[in-house]
């Protein structure tokens, strides 16, 4: 949480350039009508909601599965065909609905640290999941081969957690810590 | 004798620790979150396989031992972190058209659940592929589907309608 005090210190040439695009969005008719119409807001909550929980379900079978090595059943190219297209395709609604939400509220999220915060957590959790990704491609058991990939895949693992988590939670408190 | 339970859990060491707290809310409120996505997306798993939509190749009993431990782990920290959350605002919380609706959602899906689980699921053992599975149990799926998609969506109202007077 930001004092008012720093928040005040801490206005420069950025803040105010956000600050007018903030302003302009807000006075767009669009925006008028997300923020204006009193289900718009909450229905578009739960439909990103519903992605988010797609997404994390998708990444914890997964990241269980890389965790847990040998030859369990289902298999490891099992889980990844099952799961993860359902980490990819939910993207595009979680950044339509997540757009709607922005030029609904502009200031909410734009002049909030929580909303920079999930952006970087999401970026670095898109890396972390490529990473695991990748090389399962060409080898479906890559990472169960040796005993050095599976402790590799174990600490991307518990990485790819940590930081989707990391993004619910921050998304959460971007509800918390809007300035005024 | 409600009135005077919700007083007294508002008026607990928690609820108050809770309500007054700088941070407590929104930490329990994110757990609540990060739980409830894991509930309804394994549920769903499960459900999209008696619907024949997903998990095609593999029968409906793997599906559920797949998903359900996720479930019920998720489902135990959704409980507990919502009672305390309701805690914190008892009396206001319990007037809360959306909660009465999220809760009464939530028996229904329990009810739909215990059904298919001693009722319908009694053969489950053959339901080997989509095409095996059959129809009453596609439609629990489907029940409990649209069930909890309501469920969320009830519990992402209460935050919207808390202030407005009953």
């Amino acid at each position: 949480m930001v004092s008012d005090a720093e928040r005040a210190g801490s206005r420069g040439e950025a803040l105010s350039t956000m600050d007018a695009i903030c302003e302009w969005l807000a006075a767009t008719p669009l925006s008028q009508t997300i923020a204006g119409v009193g289900w718009i807001i909450p229905a578009v909550q739960t439909a990103h909601i519903l992605a988010v929980a797609t997404v994390l379900t998708s990444v914890l079978m997964i990241d269980r599965r890389l965790i847990q090595a040998g030859g369990r059943d289902p298999s490891m190219a099992w889980v990844a065909r099952r799961f993860l297209p359902f980490i990819w395709w939910p993207l595009p609604v979680l950044l339509l609905t997540g757009l709607t939400l922005i030029v609904g509220e502009p200031a909410r999220t734009l002049k909030n640290p929580e909303f920079f915060l999930k952006m970087g957590l999401l970026l670095a959790a898109l890396l972390v999941t490529l990473a695991c990704q990748l090389p399962m491609r060409r080898d479906p058991d890559f990472w169960h081969r040796r005993s050095a990939r599976r402790w590799a895949a174990r600490l991307l693992a518990i990485a790819s957690l940590l930081l989707f988590a990391g993004i619910a939670i921050a998304g959460r408190w971007i509800a918390y810590t809007q300035s005024n | 004798m409600l009135h005077q339970l919700l007083q007294s859990l508002h008026d607990s060491t928690v609820a108050t620790a809770i309500r007054e707290g700088e941070s407590l809310f929104p930490w329990i409120e994110s757990v609540h979150v990060l739980a409830v996505t894991l509930v309804i997306g394994s549920i769903a798993i499960v459900d999209l396989r008696l619907l024949g939509l997903a998990s095609r190749d593999r029968s409906v009993l793997q599906t559920t031992a797949l998903a359900l431990p996720v479930t019920w782990c998720a489902f135990a920290i959704a409980v507990i972190s919502g009672a305390l959350m309701f805690s914190s605002n008892a009396l206001v919380y319990a007037r809360n058209p959306f909660l009465q609706a999220k809760m009464l959602l939530i028996i229904g899906a329990g009810l739909n659940m215990a059904i298919y689980h001693l009722v319908s699921a009694r053969h489950a053992s053959g339901w080997r592929s989509p095409e095996l599975t059959p129809r009453r149990a596609r439609i629990a799926g489907a029940i409990s589907l649209g069930l909890w998609i309501a469920i969320a969506a009830c519990g992402r109202w209460i935050g919207f309608t808390l202030h407005t007077p009953p």
